[in-house]
């Protein structure tokens, strides 16, 4: 097992290094010229001098290729053009948010996607299955700041003074504040990893909400949160409800599952006990591969929303040119999915054995 | 291969000679899925050919000067639902710069389908290109351009699609571009596959000792191996790329104003949503009908044209 796991990180450095590279590559050669890429066109030929000196884009393209690498191997994701701040700066303060979106779009996606795929494949060729895959269907077509908007529109003005109405925007009601938590704790003076970690998790207001014992911004937290988290879940819900139902369609024609409903099995527990279990490998495969979507919509979902995270950040960086903080969203992006996808290889060594060998 | 050979010998079995292009033809008719897809793509083909019938007004006129009474953020207004008659008639009322919105969204099925077919196109043939050239002459350039191709696949593709296009500069042409270029290791794969199943069968050796060149087996032995799986592809990613051009145009470095394009109409209209939601419905519900018509005829293709589904 370690063994597997083990040989599975060493291949993915060579793609670890091939994403720095690309992202160097879109940095640094593809422009042409940074200097008037980030400056503007109006940039003087003496200010693009001294701007091209000042960030060493007038040193040989292997050498500013290994001083990236660097850089980017201790942390160092270089400042962003607009605010002087570091870009790892920003991406600290605003991953927790998004992190947090990612988490309950995917809650909403698997908790919906995979009883409907269920559903879908027990009930084969009935109406609910025709209706639930046409659903479906419909779900991965639209966009996702359609569908946001659309929800934005029905739960906060069609309606607005029911009970079911829901914030269109921002991450908590005006009143309600989400104190960080070193300070309810009075901890202060910590300082490095511990502190890093804290207002990390801080940031997420709902995780917030549960540490600090305090149900009203755990709830208001989730209000804001429920409409980001379905316009951007719906997406990866109505691919999992597919792969679940065509996974779990094959599972059901084996031999195995015809001799468990010969032993008299009831046909939900044959489903679920029997046929879920062996299905389930492909729907764990999707829904990593579905991270990287849910990070990119993370980008619109985000924008509509608006909510602070590394989305919004990122729409930002786009509206102002602000090369750096793209690129190092992209950066840590890409190498998150990596990770992730390097997750769902263990969870497959781990859910099926013969992948181990 | 054995789905291959069990294919032979049901149709050796057959009545009347199997053919290829009829059987293909009726399998796809006979999915459902299909039929609406095809039927919607029918329905938004049209409509792009014939936009300058069915608009009032060019995409790009501003009725401020032309048309008595109007005004901008118009609601709509239909005469024989009831509008009244003295209000200038806009079927979906008009936008912040005194359009015609029905006629804007009219347009922009002929732009969201160029898109679509144009990005994909570009994807395919670049794709296909990379991967036939890395299949047949394997070795070292094989590993660097393939794995080349999974570090594109590394990146989620709208990410590495805004990363190029802020670097090559905003443009309905450059997220084109960017889009294709995300797109392109998914028919190098597909292409690869093929030629290396090819590569090595009998028949290929036969064709080769009969004196074909390698462009000839190239075209007539591995390409149509390959078109069906690529076709397939193709066209469950048309729906993905007018997606995710038109999320591009919506963050504002895709399509740029005036052009009718629907992502960036929306774009362009979101803060608007809270007193004339119809700027937003209208071309959000114009791209969604889009892709889901281009999702389910990509559905209908697949499940017709891949023999392991043909139970």
């Amino acid at each position: 097992m370690i063994q597997f796991i083990a040989r599975r990180l060493v291949l993915s450095l060579p793609v670890l290094f091939g994403i720095v590279f690309v992202v160097f590559v879109a940095a640094r050669v593809l422009p042409g010229d940074p200097c008037r890429a980030q400056l503007g066109e109006r940039a003087t030929a003496a200010i693009c001098l001294d701007f091209n000196h000042r960030n060493g884009y007038d040193r040989p393209i292997v050498e500013q290729f290994t001083t990236y690498l660097g850089n980017v191997a201790t942390g160092n994701l270089g400042a962003s053009t607009k605010t002087s701040l570091p870009v790892t700066q920003l991406l600290a303060e605003r991953l927790p948010v998004t992190l947090e979106l990612t988490f309950y779009a995917l809650i909403f996606a698997i908790g919906v996607g995979v009883p409907l795929g269920v559903l879908s494949a027990y009930k084969r060729n009935s109406f609910i299955d025709v209706a639930t895959m046409a659903i479906a269907n419909l779900g991965v077509s639209i966009p996702i700041f359609v569908l946001g908007l659309i929800l934005a529109y029905v739960f906060a003005i069609l309606l607005k003074g029911t009970p079911i109405s829901l914030p269109p925007s921002g991450r908590l009601t005006s009143g309600v504040t989400a104190p960080m938590l070193v300070e309810i704790w009075g901890l202060t003076t910590l300082q490095g990893p511990p502190r890093a970690i804290i207002d990390f998790l801080s940031r997420m207001y709902t995780v917030n909400g549960i540490l600090s014992l305090r149900l009203d911004l755990f709830l208001d937290a989730l209000r804001h949160l429920i409409l980001p988290a379905i316009a951007l879940g719906t997406i990866p819900l109505a691919i999992i409800a597919r792969i679940t139902r065509s996974s779990l369609l094959e599972v059901l024609g084996l031999d195995y599952v015809r001799t468990a409903r010969a032993k008299g099995l009831r046909e939900r527990s044959v489903v679920i006990r029997h046929g879920l279990r062996n299905a389930i490998l492909p729907v764990v495969t999707i829904v990593g591969l579905q991270l990287g979507g849910l990070l990119a919509g993370a980008v619109l979902t985000e924008t509509i929303f608006n909510l602070a995270g590394v989305g919004r950040a990122v729409y930002d960086a786009i509206t102002g040119r602000d090369f750096a903080v793209i690129q190092g969203f992209v950066l840590v992006t890409a190498a998150f999915y990596l990770l992730v996808n390097l997750l769902v290889d263990v969870s497959y060594a781990v859910l099926d054995p013969r992948v181990r060998a | 291969m054995a789905a291959g050979l069990d294919a032979v010998v049901v149709e050796g079995t057959a009545a009347r000679p199997a053919n290829l292009w009829r059987d293909t033809a009726a399998n796809i008719l006979r999915q459902r899925n299909a039929i609406v897809g095809l039927t919607i793509l029918v329905i938004l083909v049209l409509v792009a050919l014939f936009a300058d019938q069915l608009a009032q007004w060019a995409p790009d006129t501003v009725l401020l000067d032309k048309e008595d009474g109007v005004r901008k953020l118009m609601p709509p207004c239909v005469h024989a639902l009831g509008c009244a008659p003295t209000v200038p008639e806009h079927f979906l009322g008009t936008d912040t710069n005194v359009r015609d919105v029905w006629s804007r969204v009219i347009h922009g099925a002929r732009i969201s389908l160029q898109i679509g077919f144009i990005t994909v196109g570009f994807a395919i043939v670049l794709g296909s290109v990379i991967g036939a050239v890395s299949g047949f002459v394997g070795r070292w350039v094989d590993n660097v351009v393939m794995r080349f191709m999974d570090v594109i696949l590394a990146f989620p593709a709208l990410l590495l699609a805004i990363l190029i296009v802020t670097v090559l500069g905003s443009g309905i042409v450059n997220a084109q571009l960017a889009i294709g270029i995300v797109a392109i290791p998914v028919y190098a794969r597909i292409m690869r596959a093929s030629v290396l199943s090819v590569k090595g069968q009998d028949y290929v050796t036969a064709t080769r000792a009969l004196g074909a060149s390698e462009p000839s087996i190239l075209l007539r032995r591995v390409i149509p191996n390959a078109l069906t799986p690529i076709v397939v592809a193709g066209t469950l990613d048309i729906g993905g790329a007018v997606l995710n051009v038109a999320a591009l145009s919506f963050l504002g470095i895709g399509a740029q104003p005036p052009l009718a394009e629907w992502g960036s109409m929306i774009g362009l209209e979101r803060g608007q949503l809270f007193n004339a939601p119809w700027l937003i419905f209208a071309p959000g519900i114009a791209l969604a009908f889009t892709v889901f018509g281009f999702n389910l005829l990509g559905d209908g293709l697949r499940d017709a044209l891949d023999p392991r589904l043909n139970r």
